[in-house]
């Protein structure tokens, strides 16, 4: 009992932010893409395609930030994919999400294969820094906490904020919003309802790379056969059980992260074998979904716009 | 041993008239699936991109997938074996789909349903084989069952979306079998994580020596047929397309909706888990940890290439049977990483999610290829 | 009432129409819905169009307002040729269009729904609420159209939502106001409201077209009409030059009857009997209040009201797809209140829904397949366990495509191929062949043409004839008026009245819909 109080100090909490970064960058792409109508599926694929590309272009170049750049370029590529086959092909977002995962596991383990001789295991590359802010990180323990980490986890902050502001207080999110709830209404308006809709899917896929940018240069260095674990699903109920807002996913997302850092803090305990601590994020997940019965409505309607 | 020949002879008769109804609907539905098949071709188109650009030659590739796939019975053989577990899961997936839900959790109940299948198999002793294996399938089935009751449990009372319970509950799976065969069922003294081989009376027998075809394909086949008689000839199959066309007018019309996803969610995961059982008491004869290389995942493609009928299914199967198998002669032969059938099983995924996609592009190329030919 | 004539200026100058469109065609898989139109509004005129349902006037608009694409024709607006490819140039070019169905966003306020896709700017990026509320409240004065700006636009009663519809239109710079069916929601209060607006809107210089498939409303607003039947023009006339009887003519190509046939045999037994029934609706606000009232066998009982006073709410509630958190409702004495919809229908109630292709059919299901729905689990289409019977299915669904003369190529076809009062008449065999002791109709002739619309209410009246006792729920004032034996008023949730239609004026029916006491 001493050993389990014992895991409980800063540096759980701090692990907590740290691992709850991707989700929340998945969480925040799904958000996007939900908004204007459009069910992501595919943010699993695409953080891992993201995490995969950021490690290959920072092998290559030896810059970390490249390698981002690559993964954000890569995941809104995806995402535009997506967009081009629900939107414009009126395909089937659930299928398509799963292709763009099955398509992202067998392509990120072919390629590692070809670049390093071994099947989605990369080398070691440049990692991302890991920044202390000056002032924030001598507070007592919270400074612990949120004061040093790598920058991508204080860019997820910002990006957290910035979303609110982008759906609740620029022209663009009114129509992203009325896009999602009443396409009909937002074309007899003028608005262009699927280029909103595209836009939206570059915007979650762009997020789903950073967040697997995070996990393979942030978090680690290196690009590992399915990484990403299932974190694309989880973000996307970490969106939903924050009511499709940006600080609520943020909120649920921390969740998410905690059960990720105590998972890994249990297991070093060795109270537990091992496979079945793992099990704990993914229970979790299963245990908000039916958690929040009734009170999730989505805010959008994700009937394909056909316009005559 | 008499009995037994009888037996098999009239099996194989009752698949093969199975195989011919079947193939009689496939025959009324196969002009409308000419976008799956251009689907496959266009997939097979890209993955040759990406074999060349990586610098693979895609003729050697796909010739040597072809000649390890179909070159002599061996090769045959293995395709049809390969083929076999991605029948049930991709009727798993089918069924499910056409009450409206997805069921991407086949890969987590088909592993459930083979290491349930697996303990019964290596828990009794001396039982005649006429009693065992269909306890151990049923076995299978159950366990499958219940992983599918689950998520549909969840779904049906409180809302909770199945495509992220079903894919969570695979990761649970996975972890909680290998926990199984790591700990508590682990072979004493062995390296791998696996269980003791199951009793012999327990055995579904092998049909074409040396391959490791079993007669699981025999059961893969009358649950073809048989989830064609449900959906089209029972009251089940009637009520569970209705919700999946339209849930208003099938509440309306006195259909409870839940009981429905209920049935429809807890039958797909008793036809993946049966899909393990037979893999475990056909070919393998024992749980081993990750014996599944993704049996789950290429159901689901199967069904969307067959396009959504069981005859399909069965012909779609041999198809990414023939991927894996051939692929397996393919590294060995040419080392291109056999991800390539992950990556080319994802593009056709891709290019039939959107049959107007295909439509698209026959317009703007093939279709005058087309016209031109008539 | 006087209409206000334009006089002619004293030299000619030609001012060309507002609008004009020329040859215009347009065709649907299976239906030709425009047939070379040829269609001009003057400036600064109300015009109506007028035509059943399914002639061809919505589609035309749509045109117009760029929502579809044409096939062949030319538009002019003022004189000057436009190609329309979605609704941003029509509104470029000054045309504002008003639908059936109200194009807002539920979680929006009525300010940000009236300035969505023309947003004022602050700071470049933000979204400036303050002057948008400043600029919408100056339209609704200069338009005298009262709205509270702040409030979620969900929460409005319908005739300010339809405000709200117009004051976007305006806001977007239109000149011409396409309104559509606008009437079909309102009060006959609010109606008279609607009519004061669009002759404000006149006298501002707008020009306004109004389509309408009812005769005597066209007739009282409007400068001049044109009629449409089956996707083509028969004529255009001055209001002031005809009358009821030569638009009906117009609009259907026969005489049109308009009395309707219905002895009644005298009233029995109570069938139906719904005691203080309250329930919520999907936002758990009160919709059903207290309803209490009773149908009986040989009697059709209409419920007269404005949609949204909780009629959707009460047919759920009857037929067990809403759950009722007081009351009773009682089936031939049997308490049904609870009980699911599988053993309503078993029970004897039919039901006739408002929207036929989300409730009443599966679509992607053949003839045979609907008609059995709701029946399908029971002999004689079920045998044994779970084995469907097909061949019974076909033999009955056979039986019902001859006896209601369902035009269909076979049993076969999937109920999608099928035209809306073919659909109808599907709907209809199935619940009626039940030989129910209830059946409750819902809007049962909404947008089907005449031929279809009277077939569907002389089965209302046979199936009454029998023995059925029939609710009918119905936002067609005229249609409660010529079929019901009795009229129940519902308001905000509750009956508030219930008379005898030979002793009721429409316009106290139609106080009493808007919930105000007639004296």
């Amino acid at each position: 009992m001493v050993e389990f109080l014992d895991i409980i100090n800063v540096g759980l909490f701090a692990a907590t932010l740290r691992l709850a970064t991707p989700i929340a960058y998945g969480s925040l792409g799904g958000l996007f893409s939900e908004r204007a109508g459009i069910v992501n599926i595919g943010l699993e694929g695409m953080m891992l395609t993201g995490a995969f590309a950021g490690v290959t272009v920072s092998y290559f170049t030896g810059s970390s930030w490249l390698g981002v750049l690559a993964a954000i370029l890569i995941g809104g590529f995806l995402g535009l994919v997506h967009g081009l086959i629900t939107v414009r092909f009126a395909g089937d977002q659930i299928v398509s999400g799963t292709g763009i995962n099955i398509f992202a596991l067998g392509f990120t383990a072919y390629m590692s294969q070809i670049l390093w001789g071994s099947r989605g295991a990369s080398e070691s590359v440049q990692g991302l820094p890991i920044i202390s802010i000056p002032f924030l990180k001598d507070i007592p323990i919270v400074g612990g906490i949120i004061g040093t980490h790598t920058p991508l986890v204080y860019l997820m902050i910002v990006i957290t904020v910035l979303s609110y502001i982008v759906l609740f207080k620029t022209p663009f999110g009114l129509r992203i919003r009325a896009v999602g709830e009443r396409p009909e209404a937002a074309d007899t308006a003028g608005i262009n309802v699927f280029k909103t809709k595209y836009l939206c899917l570059i915007i979650s896929g762009m997020l789903a790379g950073l967040g697997g940018a995070f996990l393979s240069l942030g978090h680690l260095s290196l690009f590992a056969l399915g990484m990403t674990g299932g974190r694309g699903f989880i973000a996307l109920a970490a969106m939903i059980l924050g009511k499709w807002m940006p600080f609520g996913a943020f909120g649920a997302s921390v969740l998410f992260g905690f059960a990720d850092a105590l998972q890994m803090r249990l297991q070093a305990l060795g109270l537990l074998p091992p496979q079945i601590i793992l099990t704990i994020p993914y229970v979790l997940t299963i245990a908000v979904l039916a958690g929040v019965v009734g009170k999730a409505i989505p805010p959008s309607n994700y009937k394909p716009y056909v316009k005559e | 041993m008499q009995n037994l020949t009888e037996h098999w002879k009239a099996l194989i008769r009752t698949t093969r008239r199975l195989l011919q109804r079947l193939f009689a609907e496939l025959k009324a539905a196969l002009p409308k699936m000419l976008p799956q098949v251009i689907a496959i071709l266009l997939a097979f188109l890209v993955g040759a991109v990406v074999l060349a650009v990586t610098g693979y030659s895609p003729l050697d590739a796909y010739g040597a997938m072809l000649s390890g796939a179909f070159g002599d019975t061996f090769g045959i053989g293995q395709t049809f074996t390969q083929a076999t577990p991605i029948i049930f899961t991709a009727l798993a997936f089918l069924f499910a789909y056409k009450s409206g839900l997805f069921n991407i959790g086949a890969e987590g109940q088909f592993l459930v349903g083979a290491f349930t299948a697996a303990l019964v198999g290596i828990s009794f002793e001396g039982l005649p084989f006429f009693i065992h294996v269909p306890i151990a399938l049923i076995a299978g089935a159950m366990g499958g069952a219940l992983w599918g009751f689950i998520p549909a449990v969840l779904k049906a009372r409180l809302g909770a979306h199945e495509v992220i319970t079903t894919m969570m509950l695979s990761y649970v799976a996975l972890y909680v079998t290998g926990y199984m065969v790591n700990y508590p069922f682990k072979e004493p003294g062995s390296w791998v994580a696996q269980t003791v081989f199951i009793s012999p009376s327990a055995e579904l027998p092998r049909i074409l020596q040396p391959t490791q075809l079993s007669a699981s394909i025999f059961v893969a086949v009358l649950l073809a047929g048989l989830t064609h008689y449900i959906l089209q000839k029972t009251t089940i199959g009637y009520e569970v397309r209705a919700i999946g066309s339209n849930p208003s007018a099938a509440e309306s019309g006195g259909i409870s909706i839940k009981k429905g996803i209920v049935l429809a969610l807890t039958l797909s995961g008793a036809m993946a888990g049966l899909g393990g059982a037979g893999e475990v008491l056909g070919v393998h004869r024992r749980f081993i940890e990750g014996f599944s290389p993704g049996y789950g995942w290429d159901g689901l493609a199967v069904a969307l290439v067959g396009g959504l009928n069981p005859a399909g299914v069965l012909l779609a199967s041999v198809l990414f049977g023939a991927l894996r198998s051939g692929g397996m002669t393919m590294t060995r032969t040419t080392h291109v990483p056999l991800d390539i059938a992950t990556i080319l099983q994802a593009l056709v995924i891709l290019f039939v999610a959107a049959p107007k996609l295909v439509k698209y592009l026959m317009k703007k190329g093939g279709f005058k290829w087309w016209n031109s030919s008539t | 009432m006087t209409r206000k004539v334009k006089s002619p200026p004293p030299f000619f100058i030609h001012v060309p129409p507002a609008i004009e469109m020329r040859s215009i065609t347009k065709k649907f898989p299976g239906v030709v819905a425009n047939d070379r139109i040829d269609f001009t509004v003057e400036k600064g005129e109300i015009h109506g169009l007028l035509g059943e349902n399914g002639a061809g006037k919505t589609v035309l608009m749509n045109i117009l307002y760029g929502l579809y694409g044409l096939d062949e024709g030319q538009i002019f607006i003022d004189g000057k040729e436009a190609e329309i490819d979605g609704p941003r140039t029509a509104i470029k070019l000054g045309i504002g269009m008003v639908h059936q169905h109200f194009m807002i966003v539920p979680s929006l306020t009525v300010a940000e729904n009236i300035v969505l896709g023309n947003e004022p700017i602050m700071r470049k990026v933000l979204l400036d609420t303050n002057k948008a509320l400043k600029s919408v409240t100056e339209f609704c004065d200069r338009y005298k159209l009262e709205v509270d700006l702040k409030a979620p636009i969900h929460a409005l009663p319908v005739g300010m939502q339809q405000r709200v519809e117009i004051l976007k239109a305006l806001y977007r710079g239109a000149d011409i106001l396409i309104l559509d069916e606008p009437t079909s929601v309102l009060t006959p209060q609010e109606v008279q409201e609607l009519f004061k607006a669009i002759r404000a809107l006149k006298e501002q210089g707008k020009t306004v077209i109004f389509i309408s498939h009812k005769l005597q409303e066209v007739l009282t607003i409007c400068d001049r009409i044109t009629v449409l039947r089956r996707g083509r023009v028969v004529g255009t006339v001055k209001a002031g030059e005809t009358n009821v009887g030569e638009l009906a003519t117009m609009m259907v190509g026969r005489e049109v009857f308009s009395t309707f046939e219905k002895k009644r045999p005298e009233a029995k037994k109570t069938v139906l009997r719904v005691e203080n029934l309250e329930a919520v609706d999907d936002r758990n606000l009160p919709a059903l209040k207290g309803v209490s009232f009773e149908v009986c066998a040989f009697e059709i009982l209409g419920i007269a009201g404005v949609e949204g006073n909780g009629q959707t709410e009460l047919v759920e509630a009857l037929t067990g797809l809403r759950k009722v958190t007081s009351g009773s409702i009682l089936l031939n004495n049997i308490d049904i209140t609870r009980a699911p919809p599988h053993e309503r229908i078993q029970q004897g109630t039919s039901h006739v829904p408002e929207d036929r292709q989300k409730r009443g059919l599966i679509m992607d299901f053949s003839v045979m397949e609907n008609m059995i729905l709701g029946s399908h689990d029971r002999p004689p289409f079920a045998k044994g366990f779970v084995r469907l019977d097909i061949k019974e299915a076909s033999d009955y669904a056979n039986k019902l495509i001859e006896e209601f003369s369902i035009k269909t190529p076979s049993k076969d076809t999937p109920a999608r191929h099928l035209s809306g009062g073919t659909q109808q008449r599907v709907v209809l065999a199935r619940e009626f062949s039940r030989n129910p002791r209830l059946i409750i109709a819902c809007q049962p002739t909404r947008g089907l043409d005449v031929g279809a619309t009277e077939y569907v209410r002389s089965k209302l009246v046979d199936m009454r004839n029998e023995g059925c006792a029939v609710l009918l729920i119905s936002a067609d004032l005229d249609e409660t008026w010529a079929l019901s034996d009795r009229i129940a008023v519902m308001y905000e949730g509750r009956i508030v009245a219930v008379k005898d239609p030979e002793k009721t004026s429409e316009s106290e029916l139609g106080l009493l819909m808007a919930g105000a006491k007639p004296d």
